[in-house]
C-alpha cells in the first residue's frame, strides 16, 4: 500500500515539477526516461522471456530511419512515421526471432544472433547513399510544428517521453500480470518443461520480439526528434544497444519497474561523470563497464532482486 | 581482373592467419571456461599498446616485444580469470556473458580515457618492405605476422597434446566432473587457459601493430571476427578456429575487391548468422560446442 501511495507521488512529480526546473535538469530527466523506455521495451524481450539480445540497435534504427525517411521523401509527420518505424521493426523482430528460435538457438548464441543483424543494417545503412550514408540525415526542426512532432523548448519532449514511459510500464505491467507473462518467464526457467505443460513457446518468444521491437523503434523516432539528427554509427551501433540493456539489468530484468530504477541511478551518474570529466571522452562508459561488472558479481538480480532480500531478511 | 582476385587470395589468407590466432584465444577459453568473451578484443587492443609504448618509449621492435607481452598478458589474463570471472561462474549463463562485455567496455574506454581516441601507427623501418608473386604484392610485415600467427597456433596446438598443464585443460574441457575426480585443480586450470588465451590475443595484436593501426577500439571488429571464426570452426575446436580463421579472411578480402564500400563486412555476417543457424556445431563437425 506504501508502495502504491510512493509510485503516485513519484508519477505527480514526474507530471508537475519540470515546468519549474531549469534547463540543464529537464535534459538529464529527458535522459533518463529516453533510457528507462529503452530499458522497459528490451525488458519484455530480455527480462520476461530471457533472450537477451544485444543487437535492439536494429530495431531501433529502423524506427529512427523509417519516420526520418518518410518525413524527408514524404512530407510523412514523424507521429505516423513513428507507427509504420514500429511496425516495420516488429516485422523485421519477426523475421529474426522465427529464425533464431524456428532453429533453436539459445543463450549466447541468440545474443550473437541478433548483434550480428544488427551489425548489417549497420554496414548496409552506411554504404546506401540513398539513406544519408555514413553521413547520416538532418531532421528538419526549424520552426515548431506539433503535427510534425518538433517543438519549441525541450518541455514537450519531456512529456512525450515521459508519456512513453508510462505506456511501456502500462504495457510491461499488463504483460507480467496476463497469459503472456506466465508463458514467457515459464519458457525462461524451462522451455522443454513449459512446452510439456502446454506453453507455445515458439509463439510467446515472437509475440515478446514483436512487442519489444516495436517499442524500442519508437524510442528511435523520439530520438531523430528530438536530437534532430541520426547516422548509422548511433542508431545501428552496439553502443545503443548495450546502453538499451542496462538499465533493465542494474534495476532488475524481469521486474516491472527494474528499467525505471535503473535508470535512474545509471544515467545521472553518467551525465555527472560526462560533465566532470569534459574533454576526457570515455569516462562514462568506462564507468559503465566497471558498474556492470559491478552489479553482476554483488546484485545479480538487480536493485529490485536486492530490494527483495532486504525486505526478506528484515522480516 | 585476375591479377586483383589473386591479390585478394594472398591478403586474405595472410590476414586470416592473424584472425586464426585470436580465434584460437577465444576458443580456448570458450573449451574451458564456457563462456563466450566479450573482452577477446578489449585485450587485444591493450596487447597492441603495450607494444606501441615499448616501441616508442624504449624502441623495442613489436615482433620482440611479444617476448614481455606473451608473458605479462599471461599473467594479466590469470589475474582477471581470478578476480572478475571466477567468483560468477555459477551466475546464469547471460551473466556471464555481460559480465565479459562489463570488462570489455571498461577496458576500451580505460583506453580512451589514458591514450585518447586517435589512431597511432607504429612505424617500423621495414615497414613497407614488400615482394611480388606473379601479379599479388606481399608485404613482408603481413606475412610475417601470418606466419608467426599460425606457427603459434600449431604450437599451442602441440602444448595441449603433449604436456600435463594442456592435457588437463583438455580434460576439463571435455568432461569437468570427470577432471575433479582424477585430481586436476580446476580453478588453476581454468585460470591458466585464460591467461593462455589472453597471451595469444596480445601476441596476435603485437604481430599486426607494423601494418595495423592502433585505437581504443581496433579490439571491436577483431572481436566480432572471432567470433565468427570460432562459431564456423566449432566452439572449442583449434584447429577449426586456424581453418575458420583462413576462410574468414578470404572471404572478407573477396567481399572487398568484389563489393563497393565497406560492404565487405556484410559478407562476413551472412556467413556468421548461417553458421549459427544451420550448423551451430560448426563446419568441420564433431566439435563439443554446445
Amino acid at each position: 500500500m506504501a508502495g502504491r501511495a510512493l509510485g503516485a507521488l513519484a508519477a505527480a512529480a514526474l507530471v508537475a515539477a519540470p515546468p519549474l526546473l531549469p534547463k540543464y535538469s529537464l535534459e538529464i530527466l529527458i535522459s533518463i526516461l529516453f533510457f528507462a523506455y529503452l530499458g522497459l521495451a528490451w525488458n519484455i524481450l530480455g527480462g520476461y522471456a530471457g533472450q537477451f539480445s544485444f543487437g535492439h540497435a536494429a530495431f531501433f534504427g529502423i524506427g529512427a530511419y523509417t519516420s526520418t525517411l518518410l518525413l524527408l521523401r514524404a512530407g510523412v509527420s514523424p507521429w505516423l512515421g513513428m507507427l509504420a518505424g514500429g511496425a516495420l521493426a516488429a516485422a523485421f523482430g519477426l523475421f529474426e526471432g522465427y529464425l533464431s528460435f524456428r532453429y533453436g538457438l539459445r543463450g549466447p548464441y541468440f545474443s550473437l544472433v541478433t548483434l550480428a543483424f544488427a551489425e548489417m543494417l549497420r554496414v548496409v545503412s552506411v554504404n546506401a547513399k540513398a539513406v544519408g550514408a555514413s553521413l547520416g540525415l538532418v531532421v528538419p526542426t526549424g520552426t515548431p510544428a506539433p503535427l510534425l512532432f518538433v517543438f519549441g523548448g525541450k518541455l514537450p519532449y519531456y512529456y512525450v517521453i515521459l508519456a512513453m514511459t508510462g505506456l511501456a510500464l502500462l504495457i510491461t505491467g499488463a504483460v507480467a500480470r496476463g497469459r503472456l507473462g506466465y508463458a514467457l518467464i515459464a519458457v525462461r526457467e524451462n522451455e522443454d518443461a513449459a512446452e510439456a505443460a502446454g506453453v507455445n513457446a515458439l509463439g510467446s518468444k515472437l509475440a515478446a520480439m514483436a512487442l519489444s521491437s516495436f517499442l524500442t523503434a519508437l524510442g528511435g523516432t523520439f530520438y531523430a526528434q528530438y536530437f534532430a539528427y541520426i547516422d548509422p554509427t548511433i542508431t545501428f551501433g552496439p553502443a545503443i544497444s548495450i546502453q538499451g540493456l542496462l538499465p533493465a539489468i542494474v534495476g532488475g530484468a524481469g521486474t516491472v519497474l527494474g528499467p525505471l530504477l535503473g535508470s535512474f541511478v545509471l544515467t545521472p551518474i553518467s551525465e555527472l561523470t560526462r560533465a566532470m570529466l569534459r574533454g576526457r571522452a570515455g569516462a562514462d562508459i568506462m564507468l559503465y563497464g566497471l558498474i556492470l561488472v559491478l552489479v553482476i558479481s554483488f546484485l545479480p538480480q538487480g536493485l529490485m532482486g536486492w530490494r527483495r532480500a532486504v525486505r526478506r531478511s528484515a522480516r | 581482373m585476375s591479377g586483383l582476385l589473386l591479390q585478394a587470395v594472398v591478403s586474405g589468407l595472410l590476414l586470416g592467419g592473424v584472425y586464426g590466432l585470436v580465434a584460437s584465444g577465444l576458443t580456448l577459453i570458450f573449451g574451458v571456461l564456457r563462456i563466450i568473451n566479450f573482452a577477446h578484443g578489449a585485450v587485444m587492443m591493450l596487447g597492441m599498446y603495450a607494444s606501441y609504448w615499448l616501441w616508442v618509449w624504449l624502441g623495442v621492435d613489436p615482433y620482440l616485444s611479444v617476448l614481455l607481452t606473451a608473458p605479462a598478458f599471461f599473467v594479466l589474463g590469470m589475474g582477471i580469470q581470478r578476480l572478475v570471472i571466477e567468483p560468477n561462474r555459477q551466475a546464469a549463463e547471460h551473466n556471464q556473458l555481460l559480465l565479459t562485455l562489463g570488462l570489455a567496455l571498461f577496458l576500451e574506454n580505460l583506453a580512451l580515457v589514458l591514450w585518447q581516441g586517435d589512431f597511432r601507427t607504429l612505424r617500423v623501418p621495414y615497414a613497407n618492405a614488400s615482394f611480388v608473386i606473379g601479379d599479388a604484392l606481399v608485404e613482408v610485415s603481413r606475412l610475417v605476422a601470418a606466419g608467426g600467427a599460425v606457427l603459434i597456433a600449431l604450437a599451442l596446438f602441440v602444448f595441449l597434446r603433449r604436456t600435463d598443464v594442456g592435457k588437463a585443460i583438455r580434460a576439463l574441457a571435455e568432461e569437468r566432473e570427470g577432471a575433479m575426480l582424477v585430481g586436476i585443480d580446476v580453478a588453476r586450470i581454468r585460470s591458466v587457459a585464460f591467461g593462455i588465451g589472453s597471451a595469444c590475443v596480445a601476441v596476435a595484436g603485437a604481430l599486426i601493430t607494423p601494418f595495423f593501426y592502433i585505437a581504443p577500439d581496433v579490439g571491436e571488429s577483431f572481436n566480432l571476427m572471432a567470433f565468427v571464426v570460432v562459431v564456423l570452426g566449432g566452439m572449442g575446436n583449434f584447429i577449426g578456429a586456424l581453418l575458420g580463421g583462413l576462410i574468414v579472411g578470404l572471404a572478407e578480402s573477396l567481399g572487398a575487391a568484389l563489393l563497393p564500400g565497406s560492404l565487405k563486412q556484410l559478407v562476413v555476417f551472412v556467413i556468421f548468422v548461417l553458421v549459427l543457424l544451420f550448423r551451430p556445431e560448426g563446419l568441420f563437425g564433431g566439435a563439443r560446442g554446445r
